[in-house]
């Protein structure tokens, strides 16, 4: 942040709105108290100037509205939809919440009604709808005259990725299901009924390798034939059926050979969605990229899980192991909510909580990866958490132990988790090469990336959300 | 410091590694003199090192460095488990008691330049919280469990000591990696040659060895050109425990954590391997140190994997699998001989591997 920056910012303090608060929705669900500017807004929820996005490097993390484009369904979306979800409050309207009735009254509510909301004048088939819905267009569709013309860079803006994104999109299932039989046809549980005894004789050599040591981990454990042969495959009914992810701008995650730094909203009681994210690059992904995920030590000191999630390319959220394997060239997953996230309440869900103390952000810098926002939606309603018996969870010596609406009321069938419909969407990557190495010491530019990161998640999570026609479907 | 007539005084110079070095250094016409020091009598054959037969903490060691006007302590007289010296509390002495009473005659030495110390990697500990490539400026293991990683944690800081007091002398703490080799009997070789190995159940360490060719290398290096500093030592790379016993022959039987302590008892009694109660959390989480220091600060590139150490250890000869990879591979060879259709097999065996 540049002096200028804070001056500017003490000038709005004192400025014509002098005693006014600002009162846009925040993420918190609270009417937002900071005093607001000439705008009618604080400086953090004032609408996008138009013409310089506040951080020099990198895109802005602001989305611009998906509702500029004067049509039918963004016009839907405007009327119904809180505006602290859209990214800013509608430009002009000026409206203070209750201004407009069907403004939300806490993010809560928002995200109840992104539940809900369906734009008028929408087709009834899903893909036709997808495609032409605004988020949509935004995501990947839009062609770029869409955009406003005066708008900042966005993550959205289509971006050379589009058309591939695009294709992706339309196409819908049908392709991402032929995509997905070119995977498996490398793998040796390929269905096909012509090469069945190759794949059995690929069984039986994996086998034998497995029996006999004779396969090589990297230094922090890595095994990637154990990941490829034995824990995607696992895991890809869940990614394909059981929660039929859609993964967007995959390729905004850098190619083969160079690292970057994916950092993601956490939940869902268990953290299926780092597994998902894990299936989502290496399966989507022109490359293949496998993500390296940093785990809590909790998870690297439990009995088997530990040592698996070592062998399927985790290590502990630790700046040294990060900076490695980010100065080899490696996709790094990091989560930074950690157990704040994914325990929070169900109705709590997409908040992002606090997102640590922005180590994350440090290790970016020193290494020059960029970041790479990532917004998991459908991960929040696979357990939704009702209650936390802490003493349970002091006895196990756990961080909470979850109550859902099936655990542990039905025993072991409560551990199946809801098949809500998931997104995950890789953003804009945010560049932090531009600031060196030695800028992971200057505490407030830190703090500021961080927060940037989060809100740009934050927006992305809420886009998505209201993106969906419902939670399963 | 690079001169020439080098006056060297390695202690523990019945160990497989001190006899090795001390071999090395006798064909470096570098060195004009060379001690050693140590109660028993090397295992190999030493020309012109002059033996002394001595304890650590005896007085006579102030005297030894004088006399022979020593500029290079090589300290590896490392005991690494409580068998070797009967009991723990024996053990404690010759590590902690003897190291310091080293260091104080050290400090005194004029003519001393520079002390190599060896340590090990057990100085961080094994634990879930370490990263998983221990930088060396980790923090070392301070929790009072006694053992191995409580002493050498100790020498090191008598060692840092000397340091301070002694700015002149130069000071090198090499942390090995367990050190495996043909000729190196070590605890974590007699754990490998176990018919049926033990491991704790539900966990899976990975392992870093360092093999005794480049231990040797480094200890030259550090004594005839010493750097300053602190370093790992090891192999790159890693192996998983499962994979090493796997690619050993070795069958395991999972011993759930709470019974590792009986069974350690047991092993102890029974198999002769002395695997201490300190060292049982090594076979939970294991350690591995990072090398980026021994590669660009010392200069050393370690010529032996760590896979490649383990497959040295299995051609040594001392460990007879129990499961023999050759069945295996027959085993499946007599398998896809009855797949129909079996012409393309062999390509696709070798291409996802």
């Amino acid at each position: 942040m540049s002096e200028a920056d804070v001056i500017d910012l003490d000038g709005r303090r004192r400025g014509p709105g002098d005693g006014a608060r600002c009162g846009a929705p925040t993420t918190t669900g609270r009417p937002c108290r900071n005093r607001a500017g000439p705008t009618g807004y604080c400086r953090v929820h004032e609408p996008d100037p138009g013409d310089e996005p506040p951080h020099d490097p990198g895109p802005a993390p602001d989305a611009p509205d998906p509702d500029v484009a004067p049509g039918d369904e963004p016009r839907a979306i405007a009327r119904h939809g809180p505006r602290g979800v859209r990214g800013h409050p509608a430009r002009g309207s000026r409206g203070r919440p209750g201004a407009t009735p069907a403004t939300p009254r806490s993010s809560r509510e928002a995200v109840e009604r992104f539940d809900r909301i369906a734009p008028p004048g929408r087709p009834a088939g899903a893909r036709a709808g997808r495609a032409r819905a605004p988020w949509r267009g935004q995501a990947a569709t839009a062609p770029p005259t869409d955009a406003p013309t005066d708008a900042p860079p966005t993550p959205l803006a289509p971006t050379p990725v589009a058309p591939g994104a695009d294709g992706r999109a339309d196409a819908g299932d049908a392709q991402d299901a032929s995509a997905w039989d070119a995977n498996d046809a490398s793998a040796w549980a390929a269905g096909d009924a012509g090469s069945w005894s190759e794949a059995a004789s690929e069984a039986l050599a994996f086998l034998r390798r497995r029996l006999t040591g004779d396969y090589a981990v990297d230094p922090l454990g890595f095994d990637r034939e154990l990941t490829e042969q034995v824990m995607l495959p696992l895991a890809r009914p869940l990614y394909r059926d059981w929660w039929r992810v859609r993964a967007l701008g995959v390729d905004r995650v850098p190619p083969a050979g160079e690292a970057a730094l994916v950092v993601a909203n956490h939940a869902g009681t268990l953290p299926f969605d780092a597994i998902m994210t894990k299936v989502a690059l290496h399966d989507e992904h022109p490359d293949q990229r496998h993500l390296r995920e940093l785990a809590a030590d909790l998870a690297l000191r439990t009995p088997v899980l530990g040592h698996l999630a070592r062998k399927f390319g985790d290590t502990l959220a630790h700046d040294d192991d990060a900076e490695w394997m980010l100065r080899r060239g490696d996709v790094v997953g990091v989560w930074p909510e950690g157990f704040k996230g994914v325990g929070k309440r169900y109705r709590d869900r997409y908040k992002l909580q606090r997102f640590g103390r922005g180590g994350f952000v440090q290790v970016a810098l020193r290494t020059g990866a960029p970041i790479v926002p990532t917004a998991i939606v459908g991960s929040e309603e696979i357990y939704p958490m009702i209650g936390d018996v802490r003493v349970l969870a002091r006895l196990l010596g756990t961080p909470y132990f979850p109550v859902t609406w099936t655990f542990p009321w039905l025993g072991p069938l409560g551990l199946i988790p809801l098949p809500s419909r998931w997104i995950i969407e890789f953003g804009e990557p945010i560049d932090t090469s531009a600031y060196g190495p030695e800028a992971a010491d200057d505490a407030m530019l830190v703090f500021e990336l961080t927060d940037r990161v989060r809100d740009t998640i934050q927006q992305m999570l809420y886009r998505n959300l209201m993106g969906r026609r419902s939670v399963f479907l | 410091m690079a001169q020439e007539h080098r006056r060297i005084l390695i202690t523990g110079i019945s160990g497989t590694l001190a006899g090795e070095l001390a071999r090395r250094l006798e064909r470096d016409e570098r060195v004009a003199h060379l001690v050693g020091l140590d109660t028993r009598e090397p295992p190999v054959d030493l020309e012109r090192t002059e033996l002394v037969r001595a304890d650590l903490r005896h007085p006579l060691i102030a005297r030894v460095l004088e006399a022979h006007r020593i500029d290079t302590v090589v300290h590896l007289a490392l005991v690494s488990t409580p068998s070797r010296v009967g009991g723990r509390a024996r053990m404690k002495d010759h590590n902690v008691i003897g190291t310091m009473q080293l260091l104080a005659a050290a400090q005194r030495a004029r003519t001393l330049r520079s002390v190599v110390l060896r340590s090990t990697t057990a100085v961080y500990g094994s634990h879930p919280t370490s990263p998983g490539l221990i930088r060396e400026d980790a923090p070392v293991d301070d929790e009072r469990r006694g053992g191995l990683t409580h002493d050498v944690v100790e020498m090191e800081r008598y060692a840092r000591e000397l340091r301070r007091q002694r700015p002149d002398v130069g000071l090198s703490v090499l942390r090995f990696a367990s050190v495996v080799g043909p000729s190196i009997d070590s605890v974590l070789a007699r754990y490998l040659a176990l018919p049926v190995a033990p491991t704790a159940l539900g966990y899976d360490p990975r392992l870093q060895l360092c093999h005794e060719r480049d231990a040797v290398e480094v200890l030259v290096r550090s004594t005839l050109d010493p750097v300053p500093g602190t370093f790992n030592v090891g192999g790159p790379g890693v192996v998983f425990l499962s994979q090493a016993l796997r690619r050993l022959g070795r069958p395991t039987v999972g011993v759930p954590p709470p019974l590792a302590r009986p069974v350690a008892w047991l092993a102890r009694r029974t198999a002769d391997l002395d695997l201490a109660e300190d060292q049982l959390p090594f076979l939970q989480f294991g350690r591995v140190g990072d090398l980026t220091r021994l590669r660009t600060v010392l200069g050393y590139e370690p010529r032996v994997s760590t896979p490649e150490a383990l497959d040295d250890l299995a051609a040594s000869g001392r460990i007879a699998p129990t499961i023999d990879a050759d069945a295996v591979a027959r085993a499946e060879r007599a398998l896809r001989a009855l797949l129909p259709d079996d012409e393309r097999a062999g390509t696709a065996s070798g291409g996802s591997a």
